[in-house]
């Protein structure tokens, strides 16, 4: 039989608002399986022309895949979602990238013709699973030196990129963080973040973290508005006397979930569904296990190569903010500046929050949002560093695009 | 509003031991920038095995909360209050245990309106309300939310309903006057008089909106995160709620006219509760609600002093309670476990017991009886009961498919019993009858299968008495319809040993009966009650009183059905041979009727004909009557029935038949249908003074059910 691959487009994403992992977190007392079911109906919600019954699959990542991020979450959620019983689901896991995982691995399988659109996203309750919760790592990693003892700890790894840049300094990376922090909060004060937001209900009954009872989360908890490079300047380096990387300069430790709908283009204009962004290509390379950080980069060339494209082709980038020291390894790479416009226009996770496994959707949200609004723009691309020595890419296209008529 | 806080002060010291429900405070920012709202949350700190209730220090917190989101709306500082619940649990209402230590008038009219006080505040803030009902909400917690302006409910909730009327009360922080000016009085009649008077029956989150209770539904999934998307848009506007309009009319009258009518076909008259409801729900047609709920604080404070609710209160635990943990159960770790059950005979009554064992245990359940066509009628009974239930949805497929596996017919019981653990015999009742099948039985089975007996009335102590292994033999008393009534009574012959009881209990649980110990004395509880009972009817009768008026004497009571409709479904040949087997054991109290020996020997199936719709004595019943020139009325006739009740109860708890008082009202209540208000029969009879005139003392201690002391 003849195979005829199929265009596969990012139909829609939302997410909820990231909270601060720990017991005075917004999100303590609430269950990482409902974090991510209420982003899959809101979802539904906002895409009435999906019939539920059509969605071939349901791909969700998680890290820690125990407790209520275990049992096969796909699968669970589709059912605590409300979906029918006849659609299936699954788990995914490639730790950070987690969604995007979700998304690449589904949208292969749509250009393939097993799907015609599925349910992508992920979800990460670092409140309740903490990173490294339950691991065990073989004895030969270290006993045989296959990745430096620091390859674990992602902060470490930070430090490590910092050695192997050193024109990267910790200012350099401050006042990348500040920038994030500011373009964050002109994008919520545009009302660029709130509309993909779901709200969530949340319970505290802990007196000490606040007003009790049941309350509303409508915006993400981390945000930092008005951070200044002082502020930043005096923060401790946790991960190596006199280091660089700090609690300021990187994302933190978060709970949130997110959700999209991925399809075949057909499909998506059959069903009247928004078409926000095409997929050109995808990557993901593998990197020094101590130096993730450097992962985008390998990634990316991957990316590209496949797409016949060239970085100058890319006028609009999302890129993880696990670290400021990282995207700026990324920039460096290409020769793009520090503030260059194209990056990370709504500001990054250093300001929202990054729970590990859910924010590759959030990358796709925050693009397709741009791709609507700068119509001359043809490509972007999303990408993000991935524990244990990785790299991730997608470039998309924008649907919207108008022929360059800037 | 300190006068409301003195109040609930003084009531709460009344009350040390209450579970207190916290009223918590939170503020969020609703979404589309519709505002700052307030987020009240009840919650008693505990799961939802323990719903959350309101005692008199629960309203106050929640007073307190209510003092808090005053002064913020009052202030502008925000745009509305919400109200909710824990995970699963709205609000369970007024806690009883409160209402059961109150004994003055003036502190039950404090319950009132202390309630009143409170929740109607809600209705006066400055900004809307909004009540979420996320879970189970019963009686004050439905009330909390209609003093709110708005209402949402949860698609997942469970359980929804004003039950007081069938404790003994009637919805009384706002029930009786709000609903009815809220969903009509034809719709409130339904939930607060049909439904409490239908064994309590609960409404589900989708029957609470389609009702109009509540203005939107959502479901479980995201409940409240809707619940207050939607309140922003009402808020901004964007959506208006828009009820239909309440018919005042004659429709009002003809609604309150219905309800009396229901509460008349279930408690003729015997319990105040319904009416007093009504009274109200009659006089809420002018929309005062003030006016209504001045009445509700009087209704209720009258019914908290009565007799009725004490008693109420005191079924409902026994039948919640009692019912659970059954007095002199031996250790449950005791029991055997049950892996197949063998049914001796296969007529209606075997294979009743064979569906319910099948269906409760889901393990094989083997008919045995003396000939093929029986065992394939009883199996064929089985087969087609459980196609009823696959056709009514009751059970899928293959759940019908595993259950028809399960049940099996042969005719030798070795085949079928080798490796029984439980096997029950519902074969003629004659003692000679059940020893043969007991020995038959116990030659086959293994030894230690329990070989249970539904006898009604015959010895256990005999039927066992010529095994090798007497131990063993329990009794296992059902009462028709077996699928319907819960009472099972689990009788102890002299030698049963407790491993067997134990295992009895444990299968009665598997059966969701509700089990009660009783000695081996004839007729056991409930149809030794009965006989005494029709035995007095029937006496006066014969003695010359008119079937109308002995008919009449007792419908007071509020009794399911009357007497002799009540011997017509026992039918009257059956009523005949247990009043004969109490006759030989206690000649000098039951009698054995000759007109009711002369109507069976008639093959008559009952005394009344129902050609015109309503009973009638038949009168070829009326012709067989041969009766005497003694005519009491109808108070006269009344107590001595109920003189013969107290005094058959008096001998039976003297002769330890039970343990206590408290197992007979349960054995009435899940076994006959006796009324709650009755609370059996016991706190009426003390209520009455007619233990005392009989017996000497009353059956129950002051406050177990009635006004403490």
């Amino acid at each position: 039989m003849p195979r005829t691959v199929r265009d596969v487009v990012f139909v829609d994403g939302v997410r909820t608002p990231f909270g601060k992992a720990g017991p005075k977190g917004i999100y303590h007392e609430t269950r990482a399986d409902d974090l991510v079911v209420k982003a899959i109906r809101e979802l539904l919600r906002r895409n009435p022309g999906l019939d539920p019954k059509k969605i071939d699959e349901v791909a969700i990542a998680a890290t820690t895949q125990i407790g209520d991020q275990g049992l096969t979450l796909g699968r669970t959620a589709g059912i605590l979602a409300g979906l029918p019983q006849s659609v299936p689901g699954y788990s995914i896991d490639r730790m950070c990238a987690g969604a995007l995982t979700a998304v690449t691995t589904t949208a292969g399988s749509i250009a393939f013709g097993a799907y015609d659109a599925v349910i992508a996203g992920g979800v990460e309750h670092m409140g309740r699973h903490p990173m490294g919760e339950g691991v065990d790592p073989n004895p030969r990693f270290v006993s045989e030196k296959l990745v430096d003892e620091s390859a674990l700890f992602m902060g470490m790894t930070a430090e490590n990129l910092h050695d192997r840049y050193p024109h990267i300094t910790k200012l350099r990376a401050d006042e990348y963080a500040v920038r994030s922090q500011e373009k964050a909060a002109k994008a919520y004060a545009n009302g660029k973040i709130q509309a993909d937001l779901v709200p969530i209900s949340v319970r505290r009954t802990n007196p000490e973290a606040g007003e009790t009872g049941w309350g509303l989360v409508t915006a993400d908890e981390p945000m930092r508005p008005g951070t200044t490079l002082e502020n930043l300047s005096g923060l401790k380096t946790p991960f190596r006397v006199h280091g660089r990387v700090t609690a300021g300069n990187a994302a933190g430790l978060n709970d949130g979930a997110t959700a999209s709908i991925i399809a075949s283009e057909d499909f998506a204009r059959e069903n009247d569904l928004p078409v926000k962004m095409r997929l050109v290509s995808y990557a993901f390379a593998g990197v020094e296990p101590e130096v993730m950080g450097y992962g985008p980069i390998p990634a990316t060339e991957k990316a590209l190569a496949k797409a016949g494209l060239s970085i100058e082709d890319i006028n609009l980038f999302e890129i993880n903010e696990a670290f400021a020291v990282q995207v700026l390894a990324f920039l460096d790479h290409y020769g793009i500046a520090d503030d260059d416009e194209r990056v990370n226009q709504y500001g990054g996770a250093i300001a929202f929050g990054h729970p590990l496994a859910s924010s590759g959707v959030r990358l796709m949200t925050q693009l397709a949002r741009q791709f609507e609004e700068q119509p001359h723009v043809r490509y972007g691309l999303t990408t993000m560093c991935v524990g244990f020595g990785m790299g991730a890419t997608v470039i998309w296209e924008n649907p919207h695009f108008d022929g360059g008529s800037k | 509003m300190s006068t409301t806080a003195e109040l609930l002060k003084g009531a709460a010291e009344l009350f040390p031991d209450e579970v207190v429900t916290s009223a918590h405070v939170r503020h969020l920012d609703l979404p589309f920038n519709a505002g700052r709202f307030a987020l009240i949350t009840l919650d008693n700190g505990f799961d939802h095995t323990k719903p959350t209730t309101f005692g008199p220090a629960s309203l106050a917190n929640l007073n307190t909360a209510i003092d808090q989101v005053e002064k913020e709306a009052a202030a502008g500082e925000i745009v509305g209050v919400g109200i909710t619940g824990k995970p699963f649990i709205f609000a369970v209402g007024a806690d009883l245990k409160g209402v059961e230590l109150l004994k003055e008038h003036k502190d039950a009219l404090a319950i009132g309106k202390g309630g009143h006080e409170v929740f109607k505040r809600l209705g006066g803030l400055a900004v809307p309300t909004f009540a979420y009902y996320n879970g189970a909400a019963m009686g004050g917690g439905v009330e909390v939310g209609l003093h709110c302006s708005y209402r949402t409910v949860s698609a997942a909730l469970p359980a929804f309903s004003l039950p007081e009327v069938f404790l003994g009360l009637v919805p009384g922080w706002g029930g009786c006057t709000l609903l009815p000016n809220l969903i009509g009085a034809d719709k409130a009649v339904s939930v607060i008089i049909e439904n409490s008077l239908n064994q309590n029956k609960q409404l589900k989150g989708v029957q609470v909106y389609e009702l109009g209770i509540a203005d939107a539904l959502f479901e479980g999934a995201d409940f409240l995160e809707q619940s207050l998307l939607w309140t922003a848009a009402v808020l901004k506007g964007e959506i208006v709620v828009e009820r239909p309009v309440i018919d005042r009319g004659e429709a009002w009258d003809q609604a309150v006219a219905k309800g009396r009518f229901i509460a008349d076909s279930k408690v003729h008259g015997a319990a105040p509760a319904a009416y007093r409801a009504l009274d109200i729900i009659a006089a809420a047609k002018n929309g005062d609600l003030q006016q209504g709920y001045d009445a509700e604080d009087k209704a209720l404070a009258d019914l908290i002093m009565g007799g009725e609710l004490r008693a109420g209160i005191y079924a409902f635990n026994l039948v919640q309670k009692r019912g659970k943990r059954p007095a002199g159960a031996p250790d449950k770790n005791l029991a055997r476990p049950v892996t197949k059950v063998g049914v001796v005979g296969a007529g209606l009554m075997a294979s009743q017991l064979a569906l319910l064992f099948l269906r409760r245990l889901e393990v094989p359940v083997v008919l045995t009886d003396i000939d093929q066509e029986r065992v394939d009628k009883g199996v064929g009974y089985v087969h087609a009961e459980i196609d009823k239930l696959l056709g009514k949805g009751r059970i899928n497929q293959d759940k019908a498919n595993r259950l028809k596996a399960l049940v099996t017919g042969v005719l030798d019981k070795a085949e079928g019993f080798a490796d029984a653990d439980f096997i029950i015999e519902a074969v003629f009742e004659e003692i000679g009858v059940k020893q043969q099948v007991f020995a038959e039985v116990e030659a086959v089975a293994p030894a230690h299968a329990i070989l249970a007996t539904n006898t009604s009335s015959l010895s256990v102590t005999e039927m066992a008495s010529k095994l090798k292994n007497p131990e063993r033999v329990v009794g296992f008393h059902f009462f028709n319809p077996v699928a319907i009534l819960p009472l099972l009574e689990i009788v102890r012959g002299e030698r049963t040993d407790d491993a067997s009881l134990a295992t009895a209990f444990a299968v009665a649980k598997k059966l969701k009966k509700t089990a009660v110990l009783v000695k081996d004395a004839p007729a056991f509880v409930v149809n030794r009650i009965l006989t005494r009972f029709m035995g007095e009817i029937q006496n006066v009768i014969d003695e010359g009183t008119p079937v109308e008026v002995a008919e009449k004497a007792v419908e007071p009571l509020g009794l399911p059905m009357s007497p002799l409709v009540l011997l017509e479904l026992v039918g009257p040949a059956i009523g005949l041979h247990v009043s004969e087997t109490l006759n030989r054991a206690f000649p000098d109290r039951f009698t054995v009727s000759p007109n009711l020996a002369a109507v069976v020997k008639a093959g008559k199936r009952g005394f009344y004909v129902y050609d015109s719709g309503k009973p009638e004595l038949d009168p070829e019943v009326a012709a067989l009557l041969k009766q005497g020139d003694v005519v009491l009325s109808e108070e006269q006739v009344r107590a001595r029935v109920l003189d013969a009740v107290a005094q058959e109860i008096g001998l039976m708890l003297d002769e330890g038949v039970v343990a206590e008082a408290q197992d007979i009202d349960l054995c009435l209540i899940t076994g006959a249908g006796w009324p709650f208000h009755l609370g059996g029969i016991t706190p009426y009879l003390d209520r009455e003074g007619v233990s005392e005139r009989v017996t000497g003392k009353k059956f129950l201690a002051p406050g177990v059910a009635s006004v403490p002391a």
